[in-house]
């Protein structure tokens, strides 16, 4: 029994204090052990550590620059930089993203349209721990409201920025395009180090055009976060250099004035000044409010815009290729001139037909039963079809392809305009590759009249005006006046990588052109100019042409509105003019669409657009002194 | 009870005139080193913890007030002679292991553990707390009765007083208390006399049995011990931990980046900061320098507890006195190593500097049984 164990108290008692004694050193051996440990940890390796402990909390941040501005001629601001504050959430320090999502929801207002657009940001490509935006514009309410609650929701953050702001929106829509997110595409294309902290990137017009010169370069801060992400403060920073200032030829006043005047119809307009070549009002209707696309645009609105039977997406004044109709007569007549396929004494009698050979197709005039005896002056301010088939006729067409190049037909001239189509300026070589068919005779007179296969935009009719009212001296059509750096490096102005620049139009007599304008300004003084309507009340001369482009025939199955369909059959009216005509400051191009004739329906549009800026800027002139 | 055995020891009135010429700490029970050394560790702890909870007074004066309770406990064990806990040690003994299937059958908890015990009157605890104490007390009782060195049916008794409760609490799962309490268990039998030769041999049988151990492990267990071993295969997830503790540690340097000042736990890329990983918020902010001061402090007290232990009068005052001192370490030991990566990470807390309940109470209530083994003499001192 255990009882009878015999308890030798002195030995337990020796024993005891023997092996405390040898704890005691295994734990100072142990003890030392930790502290070799925290030696090795706390010197030995201090260096990595203390490097890590600072990546930990200090990360460098992209500052993104302000994006240059975009003034008119006047200096009225059409694109600046609006401070705007989002609701932005990094996926990456989220668990549970619904879950936020929802909780959210119950302090701000988040829409379904929201969180859809936010789920496509995510499925983007983007830069990893990059925050997206959620909300945009938040109140100062709801500002407070995710402050008060940002405790309890990591990767949550409400970060500013300033949204491209474009105040007159429609108006300058299709001269200055947009910005808009960066893409997939783009982003493999661009720099990231440019564009570092910048989630936009110019998608069109301007904004695309001169992207390099408004992007400005980013800066950077350091600053000390905690592991939630949260920018605690700033430890140093280097400022970002704001983007490239740009003033622009455009006049916000003109361009206001040419909307009204074409009004809810369907046209473009461009206004060029012939002695810069700069584009004083570029104008498609209808326009679109570009600020829905900085954003992001929900998908039913942008449904509806890419669905309108109005386009007003597209961009009339550089895109729209239409058949210039008359007004490329007195560029035709200048070709034959040159040509000697025709003189200004040459007279035709019109019975209002043209037929190749004696039992051939008739081509008609617009006139039923003619003009009667006609010269070229006369052919021009009557506009006389017959007489344009008659130089059609006998002119060799790849002569006055290769005279009508240089007013810029066929191409795309503009120092600062990407998007511009080139139309067509036909001949024998392109309808042999485009259309793999040999050319006849009856083609020519249909491009006599600027029919059958010619198509040009208003930005080229506009050009061809101001190097007519040039009397043949080129000038280079821009946008852009003049750019204001912010650094001191010059930053170099790009252009188009292949611009296509022109030399001055060579006539064999000088002679040619006074007479040419002589005729151009009686189609508007004249008493039986097509354009006197507009006479009445000038105080100043203007020198023009209509044109009526026929509109082809709509498919039998599309029928489906008898009103609409019988509108949209109407012709084009179109007009090109420059004024004043000794001293030409504004070369302009009109297209209705289905407005019916040029003389009653393009006309007037241009004569408001001359007036305004003719008369107005006088006045201003005059104030100014 | 054991009376007549012991019958020097219980001579009711041997010390009774020397009571009065004793100093007076022993009159009211104190250990006045110990005492000392616990404010100043106390001290430390309440420092450490205002920057830890990122200067939040109430976590520190929740601590503060636990501290005080906790001391009183202290001072109240010291006053009860060994005598009675020698009396009371298979009763606690048998309560506890009650408590600890009752938790098993109807205990609270979170995580998928159950740790807790609700009972109608009584506040909620955590019946392994009074183990840690029940345990080494019972196998204390157990040992004094017989002669020492134990023989192998003694030693084979006491493993099974040991594994019980053991068993019983990492079935909750808690494996650092589980572990504690079988460490303190072993403590007794080791300070008991326990052969060498069995310790060899137990510490052979138990790295045998390790990979048939593994397959009782839950998925979270195994994880923490994947995670120890290799900290950097889930650098976000269950290695963040150790990573980020690490990088605390390592970037205090030889000084520290002084008080208030870490970047690490400021910025909460420290989890647990102020409970389980606090050594690391310390070393951070007080650096090497710290670190040692810490140690030497922690070093002071355990020494002092095993001077009490060698100096008590009678076995079981011995033996767990001697225990208590060395799970005191144990806790020092394994926390500061999982901390610093050279240990898996268990649920531990650093004794007394720590954020903490029930583990505080049960630290002090120890110190207390130390001051009672300490001060109440039957003998004249040696």
């Amino acid at each position: 029994m255990d009882n009878l164990d015999f308890k030798d108290l002195s030995s337990e008692t020796r024993q005891f204090t023997g092996r405390a004694l040898l704890f005691w050193f295994i734990l100072i051996l142990l003890v030392l052990g930790l502290a070799a440990r925290m030696f090795y940890l706390q010197l030995m390796q201090h260096d990595r550590f203390a490097a890590m402990a600072n990546n930990n909390r200090i990360m460098l941040q992209p500052i993104p620059p302000n994006r240059g501005l975009i003034y008119d001629a006047n200096g009225v601001l059409l694109a600046k930089n609006t401070a705007s504050r989002s609701l932005n959430l990094t996926p990456e320090r989220i668990e549970d993203l619904d879950q936020t999502i929802e909780s959210l929801r119950k302090i701000v207002e988040v829409s379904d349209n929201d969180v859809e657009r936010y789920s496509k940001l995510r499925t983007q490509s983007r830069r990893p721990y990059e925050s997206l935006p959620l909300r945009l514009n938040l109140s100062e309410k709801e500002i407070a409201q995710i402050a008060v609650n940002s405790y309890r929701l990591p990767g949550v953050s409400v970060e500013a920025q300033l949204v491209r702001h474009y105040p007159l929106a429609e108006l300058t829509a299709h001269v200055l395009g947009y910005v808009s997110r960066i893409n997939e595409k783009e982003l493999k294309r661009i720099n990231p180090a440019q564009y570092r902290g910048t989630q936009n990137i110019g998608k069109l017009g301007i904004e695309k055009f001169y992207e390099h010169q408004l992007l400005g370069r980013a800066g950077y801060q350091k600053v000390e976060i905690n592991a939630r992400g949260r920018v605690l403060r700033v430890l140093e920073s280097s400022p970002p250099s704001p983007g490239a200032d740009i003033t622009l030829y455009l006049d916000s006043r003109l361009q206001k004035v040419a909307e009204g005047a074409l009004g809810d119809r369907r046209g473009a307009i461009v206004a060029i000044d012939p002695e810069t070549g700069g584009i004083l009002a570029m104008v498609s209707t209808p326009s679109f409010d570009t600020n829905l696309f900085v954003t992001g645009i929900d998908n039913k609105t942008y449904g509806a815009l890419r669905d309108s039977p109005d386009l007003p997406l597209f961009n009339r004044a550089l895109r729209g290729q239409y058949p210039p109709g008359s007004t490329m007569k007195p560029f035709v007549a200048l070709a034959a001139l040159n040509t000697g396929n025709t003189n200004w004494q040459h007279t035709i009698h019109d019975p209002g037909w043209y037929q190749l050979t004696k039992n051939g197709r008739f081509y008609r005039d617009w006139k039923k039963y003619g003009h009667g005896k006609v010269d070229l002056k006369t052919a021009i301010v009557q506009s006389c079809d017959t007489f344009f088939y008659e130089i059609a006729h006998h002119m060799e067409i790849d002569d006055l392809h290769d005279f009508l190049v240089q007013f810029g037909f066929g191409s795309s001239t503009a120092l600062d305009i990407a998007e511009s189509l080139n139309g067509i300026l036909p001949s024998r070589k392109w309808k042999k590759k485009s259309l793999r068919e040999s050319w006849y005779t009856g083609d020519s007179l249909n491009v006599g009249i600027g029919q059958g296969y010619m198509l040009a935009t208003p930005l080229q009719l506009a050009i061809a005006t101001a190097v007519l009212a040039n009397r043949g001296k080129w000038v280079q059509p821009r946008l852009m006046k003049s750019v204001l750096s912010h650094t001191d490096q010059q930053d170099q102005v790009n252009s188009r990588s292949n611009p296509l620049v022109l030399g001055d139009v060579a006539v064999n007599n000088v002679e040619h052109w006074s007479k040419m304008i002589d005729a151009m300004e009686s189609v508007v003084h004249g008493k039986r100019g097509t354009a006197k309507g507009i006479s009445k009340g000038l105080t100043y001369r203007i020198a023009g042409k209509t044109g009526t482009a026929q509109v082809i025939g709509i498919k039998q199955d599309e029928e489906y509105d008898a009103d609409l369909v019988a509108e949209r059959n109407q012709d084009h009216g179109l007009f090109v003019a420059f004024a004043p005509v000794d001293k030409p400051k504004i070369a302009i191009a009109v297209i209705v669409e289905n407005g019916g004739g040029g003389s009653t329906s393009a006309a007037p549009v241009a004569r408001k657009v001359m007036d305004a800026y003719l008369l107005q800027s006088n006045t201003e002139l005059a104030f100014n002194e | 009870m054991n009376n007549s055995r012991d019958f020097v020891r219980n001579l009711p009135h041997a010390s009774h005139g020397f009571q009065s010429k004793r100093g007076f700490w022993a009159r009211i029970h104190i250990d006045w080193q110990l005492l000392l050394l616990l404010i100043i560790l106390c001290s430390v702890g309440l420092t450490v913890l205002f920057s830890a909870s990122n200067q939040d007074m109430a976590t520190v004066y929740r601590q503060l007030t636990r501290f005080g309770v906790a001391f009183g406990v202290m001072l109240v064990f010291a006053q009860i002679s060994p005598h009675h806990y020698r009396r009371w040690s298979p009763w606690l003994f048998g309560l506890g292991v009650m408590f600890l299937i009752a938790v098993l059958v109807m205990g609270v908890g979170a995580k998928g553990a159950q740790r807790w015990l609700e009972l109608p009157g009584l506040p909620r605890f955590q019946p392994s707390e009074i183990m840690k104490l029940a345990l080494p007390m019972a196998l204390a009782w157990y040992y004094a009765d017989h002669r020492l060195p134990p023989r192998s049916r003694h030693i084979f008794y006491g493993l099974f007083f040991i594994l019980l409760p053991t068993l019983l609490i990492a079935k909750q799962p808690d494996l650092g208390t589980s572990l504690l309490i079988a460490a303190s268990g072993f403590f007794v039998l080791l300070f008991a006399g326990i052969q060498w030769r069995l310790i060899f041999g137990f510490g052979a049988v138990s790295a045998a049995s390790v990979p048939l151990l593994w397959t009782f492990l839950k998925d979270y267990q195994k994880q923490r011990i994947l995670t120890f071993l290799d900290p950097e295969r889930d650098p976000l997830g269950a290695g963040w931990n150790i990573i980020q503790s690490k990088t605390a540690i390592g970037s205090g340097g030889l000084y520290g980046k002084g008080w208030l000042a870490g970047t690490q736990s400021h910025l909460d890329f420290l989890p647990e900061s102020h409970t389980d990983f606090i050594i690391a918020v310390f070393a951070e902010e007080f650096g090497f320098i710290g670190v040692l001061l810490l140690l030497g402090l922690y070093l002071l007290i355990v020494s002092r507890a095993l001077y009490i232990a060698t100096q008590a009068d009678d076995t079981f005052g011995r033996l767990l006195a001697g225990s208590i001192t060395l799970t005191f370490f144990f806790y020092i030991f394994v926390n500061i190593g999982m901390v610093s990566g050279i240990l898996p990470v268990v649920g531990l807390p650093l004794p007394l500097i720590s954020y903490g309940g029930t583990s505080i109470l049960t630290l002090f209530a120890g110190f207390g049984l130390l001051m009672s083994i300490q001060t109440h003499k039957k003998l004249l001192p040696r």
